[in-house]
């Protein structure tokens, strides 16, 4: 399977051509990610939306090499900027300068014992050859691009004495400091109060239009998806069932799964107050590949087909959306 | 039914304070809730919005008692418990019942689910005999298969322990169940099925919900009345339909206006500056003021009183409501 979306720009940052991840168990491998083909060009804002345990952040991993042990990527490719890498490079060059990570909780991947200062400017030093002092000016600066209106004490400062919206900034800063092209956002606002929540995006925004920097921001959340991106994918169970802009995404989507999590949500400024729509049962949680398509036993749209043939990917004309069903919605007719 | 039939919970003027260190008498006081005053009828929910910080947590742990409060009043059905001991409690435990956020944190590991419910069953001296029928129809009411009577919470999903919190809860009768961010921690899908089990749960037995969550979509759809926390204080108060969708405090209208939206828009309104304050460290007046785009020079000084503006709505706010103040002072019981 070797669809990619076209995007608006010619070259892409990242793409993925049916990347698999899987962990050992009793008999052989677990497949928890199967064959994921996405690509993301230069300078997009993309949205990856899943519930808990659909892939969305092993996905990350694999982009990123780092899939925790005993898990690996045993299947497919992943390119940089057009260049194969390897699984099993060691050198990793390209991890932080060219592609960075945020992670949802910043308080465990900033060092507690690590003052902010230094942990910004040693990655200046390591992958951009600064001295001390010409890192030192350039932490000053991403502080204060971040927001801070006092760069200098907040250098001295450690993660514990910052807020959680504050800590997300310095994850923010260190992830930029080397410009790269594409930053992996996992979740980066859960666990952020909703203010806050609008500032760090606001702060990404403004940083991805500023430095042409890709970003893909890793949600279940689709409101704030939408709300940033511009191009959303939605999985389900190691599978991306569902991909296009978010304007058609948000008002024709052609998954069931994808309108029913639309449904799902609460409207703030609904004015009536109808009964929430629901999914019945819950996301699959074993590993084990079945045939057929997962969302089966939780669609109603769902048929004898459904259980008994793993639908595929499929773009359509314009190469802008996918869809991964049997009966996807048709919007044309209805 | 008289009106004090119907008022279930009315809290008046509650303060909770905390001494910042336990052993150090000098140490600095946290007002984790400062004035807060309600009120709560029977079978209607009221809904407490805040960002982490504002007191709405603590609200709730005061009100069934884990918390002890530093000043006011607490009348549960009449009754003032605000400084009962905790034996004196129990009885009024057995109408108020808590589901919190992480169910896997609240029930117990060892406990099978049929052993966890049945607990609340004892406890409102069920007979024996009665009592497996019981669990099997608490668990219907909550819309789980009896076969998972004899399971143990780490063999559910988070949305099944979430429902048995609730069946647990339900199982002393109680007139008010506080939800403390129950749905917070759930999937988005396994989200709505809960919201709407909790409202038939409601029409079914005329229960009230205290429902705490920082999520104000979710308030919208459950609650009846809206209780806007910051600083430990109620800022706004009233219909949730009112107060969410003509918000009159500035706070109020800064939060909704971070609420992202299924639009597919990003729309860059008025954004709210800086952090929530801390409780340790309030800012003097208003706590909102120094956040405020508004503010005027008595938002410093002097802390604004929750007033009655409309039949649906109250605020705190010295900008908004200026010459409020002195009518309702006058009126003297206009405002709480």
């Amino acid at each position: 399977m070797t669809l990619k979306i076209a995007s608006g720009d010619e070259t892409s940052v990242m793409s993925l051509n049916s990347v698999s991840v899987s962990f050992p168990s009793g008999d052989g491998m677990d497949e928890v990610v199967h064959s994921i083909s996405f690509s993301i060009g230069v300078g997009e804002r993309v949205g990856l939306v899943g519930e808990s345990g659909s892939g969305k952040s092993l996905t990350a991993r694999a982009m990123m090499h780092l899939v925790p042990k005993p898990g690996a990527v045993t299947g497919g490719a992943i390119e940089i900027s057009g260049s194969a890498i390897s699984q099993t490079d060691s050198k990793l060059k390209w991890r932080g300068s060219e592609v960075a990570i945020i992670t949802q909780d910043p308080l465990s991947s900033l060092n507690p014992l690590v003052k902010v200062g230094i942990q910004i400017s040693e990655m200046l030093i390591q992958h951009k050859g600064m001295s001390k002092s010409e890192a030192n000016v350039e932490s000053e600066k991403l502080l204060r691009s971040v927001g801070f209106p006092d760069p200098v004490r907040t250098m001295k400062q450690y993660p514990n004495s910052l807020s959680g919206g504050m800590r997300q900034r310095v994850a923010l800063a260190i992830a930029i400091s080397c410009r790269p092209k594409l930053l992996i956002a996992d979740e980066p606002t859960t666990s952020l109060d909703v203010t806050i929540q609008s500032q760090v995006l606001d702060l990404l925004e403004k940083m991805s239009t500023e430095n042409r920097m890709a970003v893909l921001l890793i949600s279940h959340d689709l409101a704030v998806v939408s709300n940033f991106c511009e191009r959303v994918i939605v999985m389900y169970d190691g599978r991306i069932v569902e991909s296009g802009t978010i304007v058609e995404i948000i008002n024709r989507p052609k998954h069931p799964y994808t309108q029913a999590l639309i449904a799902s949500v609460p409207n703030l400024f609904d004015t009536q107050r109808t009964r929430l729509e629901t999914i019945p049962g819950s996301p699959p949680t074993s590993g084990k590949i079945q045939e057929g398509c997962s969302f089966a036993p939780r669609c109603i749209r769902g048929t004898a087909i459904c259980i008994n043939e793993t639908p595929v990917l499929v773009s359509n004309q314009d190469l802008q959306s996918q869809v991964s069903c049997h009966h996807p919605i048709e919007w044309g007719q209805e | 039914m008289t009106t004090t039939e119907k008022l279930l919970v009315s809290v008046n003027d509650l303060c909770v304070h905390f001494r910042g260190n336990p052993k150090n008498f000098k140490a600095q006081i946290i007002k984790a809730v400062d004035g807060v005053s309600f009120e709560i009828s029977r079978g209607e929910t009221l809904g407490i919005a805040g960002e982490s910080g504002s007191g709405k947590s603590t609200l709730a742990r005061t009100l069934i008692g884990i918390n002890k409060p530093t000043s006011g009043s607490i009348k549960i059905l009449g009754e003032e418990v605000s400084k009962y001991s905790n034996a004196s409690l129990r009885p009024i435990r057995k109408k108020i019942q808590m589901v919190f956020q992480d169910p896997y944190d609240s029930l117990d590991p060892r406990f099978t689910v049929a052993q966890s419910i049945a607990e609340g069953l004892q406890i409102r001296n069920v007979p024996k005999s009665e009592i497996s029928s019981e669990v099997m129809k608490l668990l219907s009411v909550v819309k789980l298969s009896n076969s998972l009577a004899t399971r143990f919470p780490s063999q559910l999903s988070g949305g099944q322990r979430q429902r048995v919190a609730i069946a647990r809860s339900l199982a002393t009768k109680p007139d008010l169940i506080i939800c403390d961010e129950a749905v917070a921690a759930l999937d988005v899908s396994v989200r709505a099925q809960i919201l709407n089990l909790l409202q038939d749960i409601q029409e079914q037995t005329g229960v009230s919900y205290l429902f705490i969550s920082h999520d104000l979509s979710t308030l919208r759809y459950i609650s009846k009345n809206v209780a806007i926390m910051y600083g430990g204080r109620i800022v706004e108060f009233g219909n949730s339909d009112a107060v969410l969708t003509n918000p009159q405090h500035p706070y109020t209208r800064a939060l909704i206006n971070s609420v992202p939206t299924l639009s597919g828009v990003r729309e860059h309104r008025n954004r709210i500056i800086g952090e929530p304050p801390d409780p340790a460290n309030l800012p003097t007046g208003c706590s909102f003021s120094p956040r405020c785009n508004e503010s005027i020079s008595q938002c410093s000084v002097q802390t604004p009183k929750l007033l009655q503006i409309s039949p649906l709505c109250k605020v705190a706010c010295h900008v908004r409501f200026p010459h409020a103040e002195n009518e309702a002072s006058e009126g003297g019981k206009n405002y709480v």
